[in-house]
């Protein structure tokens, strides 16, 4: 295990270099200099010219890079030259808002995809199933912030039962937090489902196939516990692979539901930083998700090797 | 980096014959609305529509009417033209997009698949640094840089697909290299270069095609998350995204302007999604394997 843990640790490292390489490169190579965008209105070709001085904008791009690097791994990521907030200060106060968002939505999902996976695998190719397969598929193409709009809707506009925009802390009022939570999580969840549902739904058709579950029916194991003790586990393989892939898709649904119903997650920071050209907190805040991910990636691989020892063994 | 692939083809695995059979009628409705939307795109200048950007003020959200088919916005612009002519954005970023994705994955996945060694596992390897962003971040820091333009949309969004139309090319390819008839031709001395593109591609533009219409239903969808924040198309030009986004500030007032954008779509992507998923089905190997 520990073999298999220093090898993908190993591999780890070139791809985070080259991800904070193309975060750089994307802030730094295209139009609109940083230089300008502090001046605004009042650059003269003068002005510019100093500020690119007093920044290091004018040195190569290499050695820019190389600084740049240096700053982040001593945990400097810049400050934000409109709020005066560092990246760090500006990404804590807001991550727990999107951590508490995607892992409500996670749970979402899972809590209407798994049971409905199960009942489907446990009568394969009956109405339900079919009937709940179709709905995924359709599912699948309803974009988050359709199924956001919808929610709204219903919820907040004809029925009048939840918030649709606003946020407070849990800690100020726990009940009050879910409520306004409640909807974007929900819309998030609902991107989440058909695809735990699709993915595990498979693997627990191949599982209840095998010779031990025919054992534990032959033992006269109630079907409840044979799906649900017996079968859960080793089907949920790929479930975790997904589950950690979607992640990545989560943040992205992050950006646009904390738009939509106005919490202050990172999603929103990223494109208030779009909005007022704030480049030092957008390369700060991309290169902070996009290492979250690679690692999110690495504990899922990790995770992935311990249910399943072929893998750490090179078997599989 | 986890690496698998989100799989859709477990549940038409489990059921081929049938699954295709059943699709059907669905697959021809489906293939119907592609046709009337790519019909009404094209020809969006032909029909007799009023101006998607006029504005009257007069008119603003009036129901719908002879004049005003599906009533008008909150500027009082005719709703149908503004629809119809965000019909043509949504084609087109989500059909030249994925084009992107198609040649460079494609060509990468190919050759990376097909000559192995250090070339594959830089391709695989810098398809992971890609990978690592997600998506729709990496869309919005770009057009953030590069500011708010069609073909910046389009360009962006054709480069976050290039990963996975070289995953699917480069799987083809790597499992076609080992036949017979690739063998053959090699012992015949033919070049790589006619390997590549008489023998293998070929084979790999089938999986590849329908994974291409998958792309575009998810090319849409990003299109119009983009421009639903207000960061995709530029107005006054209507894309559905925007147009929903709009709707969205009088959703109480007239949650029409916000629905009907969101059906065309909702129905646009499922078409896609359909018919990709049932030409998948049909010229996916593993299937036959089954």
């Amino acid at each position: 295990m520990l073999g298999f843990v220093a090898r993908r640790l190993t591999y780890l490292v070139p791809v985070l270099l080259a991800v904070s390489l193309l975060t750089f490169l994307i802030a730094s190579l295209l139009p609109g200099d940083l230089a300008y965008v502090i001046l605004g209105d009042q650059a003269t070709p003068d002005k510019v010219e100093a500020l690119r001085h007093d920044m290091g904008l004018d040195q190569p791009l290499l050695i820019r890079y190389v600084g740049w690097l240096g700053h982040i791994l001593q945990g400097d990521f810049g400050r934000s030259f409109r709020t005066g907030q560092t990246v760090l200060q500006a990404v804590a106060e807001r991550l727990p808002v999107s951590f508490e968002l995607m892992i409500l939505a996670e749970l979402a999902g899972l809590l209407i995809g798994v049971p409905l996976a199960i009942v489907c695998a446990a009568r394969s190719g009956g109405a339900f199933d079919r009937f709940v397969t179709s709905s995924a598929f359709g599912m699948l193409s309803v974009p988050t912030f359709l199924s956001a709009i919808l929610l709204i809707y219903l919820f907040a506009v004809e029925l009048r039962l939840l918030p649709a925009t606003g946020y407070v802390p849990f800690a100020e009022d726990p009940l009050g937090n879910l409520r306004f939570m409640a909807l974007p999580a929900l819309t998030l969840g609902f991107a989440e489902w058909p695809g735990i549902m699709r993915v595990l739904r498979s693997d627990m058709i191949a599982t209840l196939q095998e010779d031990f579950i025919a054992l534990a029916r032959a033992k006269g194991l109630k079907p409840s516990r044979i799906l649900f003790v017996h079968a859960l586990k080793p089907s949920s393989l790929t479930l975790v692979t997904v589950t950690g892939i979607n992640i990545g898709r989560l943040m992205g649904g992050a950006v646009i539901v904390e738009s939509i119903f106005a919490l202050p997650g990172i999603g929103r920071l990223l494109v208030g930083a779009i909005y007022t050209r704030d480049l030092v907190i957008l390369q700060g805040v991309v290169l902070l998700v996009a290492t979250g991910f690679v690692i999110m990636n690495f504990i899922v691989d990790m995770l992935y090797a311990v249910l399943d020892p072929r893998i750490r063994h090179g078997h599989a | 980096m986890a690496t698998l692939e989100l799989a859709i083809e477990e549940d038409v695995a489990a059921t081929p014959a049938r699954r295709v059979r059943r699709l059907g009628p669905l697959f021809w409705v489906a293939f119907g609305w592609m046709v009337v939307v790519f019909a009404v795109a094209l020809l969006a200048d032909v029909l007799p529509l009023p101006s998607p950007t006029d504005m009257d003020m007069l008119e603003r959200r009036a129901p719908i009417s002879a004049e005003h088919w599906l009533g008008t916005d909150g500027l009082g612009r005719d709703e149908l033209a503004r629809l119809v002519y965000g019909a043509r954005i949504s084609l087109v970023v989500g059909l030249c997009a994925p084009m992107i994705g198609l040649g460079v994955g494609g060509a990468l996945g190919m050759l990376a698949g097909y000559f192995r060694g250090r070339f594959e596992t830089w391709v695989v390897g810098s398809m992971d640094v890609l990978l690592a962003f997600p998506p729709l971040i990496l869309a919005l820091a770009v057009t953030a840089y590069l500011g708010q333009s069609i073909l910046n949309l389009t360009l962006i969004l054709g480069v976050l697909g290039i990963p996975a139309f070289m995953r699917v090319a480069r799987a083809a390819t790597l499992t076609l290299a080992r036949r017979e008839f690739v063998i053959a031709a090699q012992a015949l001395g033919a070049t790589h270069l006619r390997i590549l593109l008489r023998e293998l591609l070929p084979n790999v533009l089938l999986p590849l095609a329908a994974f291409f219409l998958l792309g575009v239903a998810l090319t849409i969808v990003a299109e119009g998350a983009l421009s639903f924040l207000g960061l995709g198309v530029p107005p006054p030009i209507s894309s559905w995204g925007s147009m929903i986004g709009e709707g969205r500030e009088s959703l109480e007032a007239a949650p029409r302007l916000a629905f009907i954008p969101a059906i065309a779509m909702f129905l646009t992507v499922l078409s896609f999604n359909l018919v990709g998923d049932t030409l998948r089905a049909l010229t996916d190997p593993r299937q036959g394997a089954l």
